[in-house]
């Protein structure tokens, strides 16, 4: 018995030991044992990280619980800690408003790691980074194998170019005042792409097959679910699936990004991402890195198959330490002992700096530059501003709120009432992500401030309660308003309503009615061939009042004419704009500086 | 032999099981599909409504069984204690266990409409809420359940009203608006027949109603029978088109067991919502009653509106629902 479980142990641990630690091919020297041991810690830190980062992008909601504060409510995690730790949207906003906005200053961290171990980040911690390096391991593609992988994970300088193009005309248009590269933050489209539209639709998908479940009638079938349903709802903290507007464009680039890994593995982290060229400019500092045994390269090509930054690791060129995500794999792969990974390496056979022309490099900052008073010119953002166009509470002035949103959708998620959704071009193109709110869908809930909790930049301040409600002073107003009386049951059709009244949140209430007698006519026709009778009767019509209305939306998410509401809100009377108003008074233009 | 030494027969006709299996497959895919289109062949014609589910309503009053000269409503105004007024209404009646059989399924629907704190008067009180689980648990209810359909979102509600923190304390579970939990029904009213319905309301054995005394813009008046809004999903803000009429027909869809009315402090102007502390008042009173109507004619004068002028009351009178004159009734004032 002792002896079957001692062959029993022997073997699996031999199995476990082959299976994490392969023989390596050729020579069959066992490569060193702190870099196979590396390696999988890397991948420890690589599922760590990832599952960090899902799990606070689930809790980037309002979990209400009969713990919470009944006064104030705050996510209380970090969840907006990977954006805080992103050093190019440091650098964005550093650019466009000449400050590091509060957690920000966690970027520092990341530049440090990277000052010292080259790229890790990307190889190593990177969410977005990991799952193009899952996709491409699940997924590989079945052309490319043998010598085709081996190419396509060869430096190909042409387009692995073009990320930092992409960093140049980014930061130059930061410097033109439009943070409009969190476009292509990695951290930024992992978060608006997976909370925004892969989340959601798992969601209705849930919903979907609850739906289809309830027909069956069957009692054991719905409680499992109506589970399902329950465990989707306390997991990603929405009570009702969530929709966002035009989020289909947003799901479809993610899955076309990750798509490419199946033409060139890691595509988005080569070829695009601004943020590995902004690492990748900063690596050459960097106090780890590789060396190279050129003369024991037997041109096995192990490296290039396992590599990931298609960063040259091969014997016979110089490798290239601005690719690298320092994954370990290819010294763990190499049979001949080649590639050592050592501090302060000698750089013989590294190239440190990135490989841009000069002239392309110009040429994309100065399009960078150029495309944001282009995209100003073109009538949208100072003139021309789109009335639906209505931001978060806190959000500040248009023109600041460019410089700081980097389109991360941390507010759109967190949002309990799926009010704040990315626009599409309501805002410009310059706008396109930016959130918008479209109170059809969902109302500013007057007492939550958590789109400026978890708002990593200050687009959003983070403002109080006191300062959202209005206690001792002025409440934030996010636009106004308004009746469109032919649609309105009191004021066109002679039926009472003003549920709009009954929403209006604010105190007294903005909405405010007037009772009047009027005139009903008969929907049947008189026998006698007279006009049909008229009756009179007092029906209360709702008005607003500017001066109390603060734009949340409430109203027009009741209003009952369904399909366009009676009552609408747009932008005017924003708290944040001097010029967009209504009303002459309290605009004081001199308020906060001394007389 | 090699692949390319074999010589393919190009004159030559297929066998017969070759061309057998050949027609069975395409006769069978055109069969099948043409099997297909006609069984789901939809003529074009409107066809007549076909049968539809019954409407219905659901009674939780309990047949009396105790002595004949039980108190059938009761107002304690004693004490500021919440906790105390809502035992002494209820022993009043005659103790929880009057209603409450061991074992029940006891679903508790307090009004959580609105995001707003205690101090707003907006919401049912959480000390209330709790007291009224504690009394039912100690009765021998096997589960209690506290749940609303709120207006606002349902976690800000459940929170910051204090009534998830005070019902969970208290033991109960506090189960919040879901869409799989409406349930698409037929109510037997005059005005309403299908809505989604919490199933919550209707899957339990006793039904408590908890509401708060509140002013309402439109119905003047909100407590008891307007409560049971909240039994509803769907876009229930059409039903303000015809207030009074939906109010007493959502009244007459769920009689609870009980009602138990929280007027200790009440909501008098800018009503259901409120906001401003200022419009609130206190009034340190317990209404409970087995009569909805009853509860709501003594609880509505509590915020200054008299009976006569809340129209739903005298439609919720004549359907039988209850009484407008409270003192009428078997009654009692501690």
């Amino acid at each position: 018995m002792t002896a079957l479980a001692s062959q029993v142990s022997k073997r699996l641990f031999h199995e476990v030991r082959v299976r994490l630690f392969p023989k390596r091919a050729g020579s069959g020297i066992e490569p060193r044992v702190s870099i196979q041991v590396l390696v999988w810690i890397r991948r420890l830190v690589q599922a760590g990280s990832l599952i960090l980062f899902i799990w606070f992008l689930l809790r980037t909601g309002f979990s209400g619980t009969f713990t919470a504060d009944t006064e104030r409510v705050r996510v209380g995690l970090p969840v907006e800690g990977f954006l805080m730790a992103d050093p190019f949207v440091a650098a964005m906003t550093l650019l466009s408003t000449r400050t590091v906005y509060r957690g920000l200053l966690w970027s520092l961290a990341t530049l440090a790691v990277t000052m010292v171990f080259g790229r890790v980040f990307c190889g190593w911690i990177c969410p977005f980074g990991t799952l193009h390096h899952f996709t491409a391991w699940l997924f590989p593609s079945r052309y490319g194998k043998g010598e085709k992988r081996v190419n396509s994970n060869k430096t190909h300088p042409a387009r692995q170019r073009v990320k930092y193009y992409l960093l140049y005309a980014f930061l130059a248009a930061s410097l033109a005042g439009s943070a409009i590269g969190g476009m292509f933050d990695p951290i930024c489209i992992a978060v608006r792409s997976i909370g925004l539209s892969v989340l959601p639709v798992a969601h209705y998908m849930t919903r979907a097959a609850g739906d289809a479940a309830a027909l069956t009638n069957n009692a054991t079938v719905n409680a499992g679910a109506d589970a399902a349903q329950a465990a989707v709802q306390s997991a990603l903290l929405q009570n009702k699936p969530f929709y966002y507007h035009h989020t289909w464009f947003i799901g479809i680039l993610f899955i076309a990004v990750l798509f490419m890994n199946r033409v060139i593995p890691r595509f988005w982290c080569r070829v695009l991402c601004p943020l590995g060229a902004f690492l990748g400019t900063f690596s050459r500092f960097a106090l780890f890195g590789m060396e190279k045994d050129h003369a024991k390269c037997t041109d096995c090509n192990l490296c290039l198959v396992h590599c990931q930054g298609a960063d040259s690791p091969q014997g016979g060129v110089k490798w290239r330490q601005d690719e690298c995500h320092v994954c370990l794999n290819c010294e763990n792969a190499c049979p001949e002992d080649v590639i050592k990974f050592r501090f302060l390496p000698n750089r013989k056979s590294a190239v440190t700096v990135p490989d841009v022309g000069r002239r392309t490099a110009i040429a994309s900052a100065a399009a960078g530059a150029a495309l944001i008073p282009a995209a100003r010119v073109a009538d949208v953002i100072d003139t021309n501003y789109n009335p639906f166009v209505i931001r978060p509470p806190g959000a500040v002035v248009e023109k600041e709120f460019l410089e700081k949103c980097i389109r991360c959708a941390e507010c759109m998620k967190v949002c309990p009432n799926n009010a704040l959704h990315p626009a599409f071009f309501e805002a410009g193109i310059e706008g396109m992500w930016t959130p918008i709110l479209i109170p059809r869908i969902g109302y500013c809930e007057p007492s939550c401030v958590l789109c400026g909790d978890v708002c990593p930049t200050g687009a959003i301040q983070k403002i109080t309660e006191e300062q959202k409600l209005g206690i001792g002073q002025k409440p934030i107003s996010i636009g106004t308003a308004a009746y469109d009386q032919g649609r309105c049951l009191p004021w066109a059709m002679a039926t009472p309503c003003v549920v709009c009244e009954e929403f209006c949140p604010t105190s007294p209430k903005a909405i405010w009615v007037e009772e009047v007698t009027v005139e009903k006519r008969s929907p049947e026709a008189d026998p006698s061939g007279a006009p049909p009778k008229r009756v009179h009767l007092t029906v209360q019509r709702p008005h607003v009042d500017p001066s109390l209305c603060i734009g949340c939306g409430a109203c027009e998410k009741v209003c009952p004419v369904q399909d366009k509401p009676a009552v609408y809100v747009t932008n005017i009377g924003e708290s944040r704009s001097k010029t967009n108003v209504i009303l002459l008074d309290g605009q004081d233009y001199n308020k906060g500086h001394s007389t | 032999m090699a692949p390319h030494g074999v010589r393919f027969n190009t004159v030559e006709r297929p066998s017969r099981r070759d061309f057998l299996k050949r027609i069975g497959l395409t006769a069978g895919a055109l069969g099948g599909a043409t099997l297909l289109g006609i069984s789901r062949w939809d003529k074009g014609t409107q066809e007549v409504q076909g049968p539809r589910s019954e409407r219905v309503s659901r009674d939780y009053r309990v047949a009396d069984t105790t002595a004949a000269d039980r108190v059938d409503f009761a107002v304690a105004s004693n004490t500021p204690n919440q906790a105390t007024l809502v035992q002494n209404a209820i022993l009043a009646l005659g103790g929880m266990s009057r209603f409450i059989a061991k074992n029940d399924v006891v679903v508790i629907k307090p009004n959580i409409g609105w995001d707003r704190t205690p101090l707003q008067a907006a919401n049912t009180n959480p000390i209330v809420v709790a007291e009224v689980v504690r009394l039912v648990l100690d009765a021998g209810a096997k589960r209690v359940i506290v749940t609303d359909a709120s207006c606002n979102e349902p976690n800000r509600c459940f929170t910051r009203s204090g009534i998830w923190k005070a019902a969970h304390d208290a033991g109960a579970e506090v189960v919040l608006p879901a869409p799989q939990l409406f349930r698409n029904m037929r109510l037997k009213g005059e005005l309403l027949d299908e809505w989604p319905v919490l199933r919550t309301l209707v899957e339990a054995d006793k039904l408590i109603n908890v509401p708060i005394a509140k002013h309402h813009n439109l119905s003047r008046y909100t407590g008891a029978m307007k409560n049971w809004y909240g039994s509803l999903g769907g876009r229930r803000n059409r039903l303000h088109q015809k207030i009074d009429l939906s109010i007493a027909d959502l009244a007459t869809f769920l009689q609870p067991t009980l009602t138990v009315i929280d007027a200790t402090r009440v909501l008098l102007r800018n009503g259901p919502q409120g906001g401003n502390v200022d419009d609130a008042a206190d009034k340190h009173t317990i209404v409970a009653s087995i009569d909805q109507v009853a509860a709501d004619a003594f609880a509505c004068e509590l915020i200054g509106q008299s009976p006569t002028e809340v129209p739903y009351l005298a439609l919720g009178e004549s359907r039988g629902l209850g009484t407008v004159h409270w003192k009428n009734l078997r009654h009692k004032e501690v």
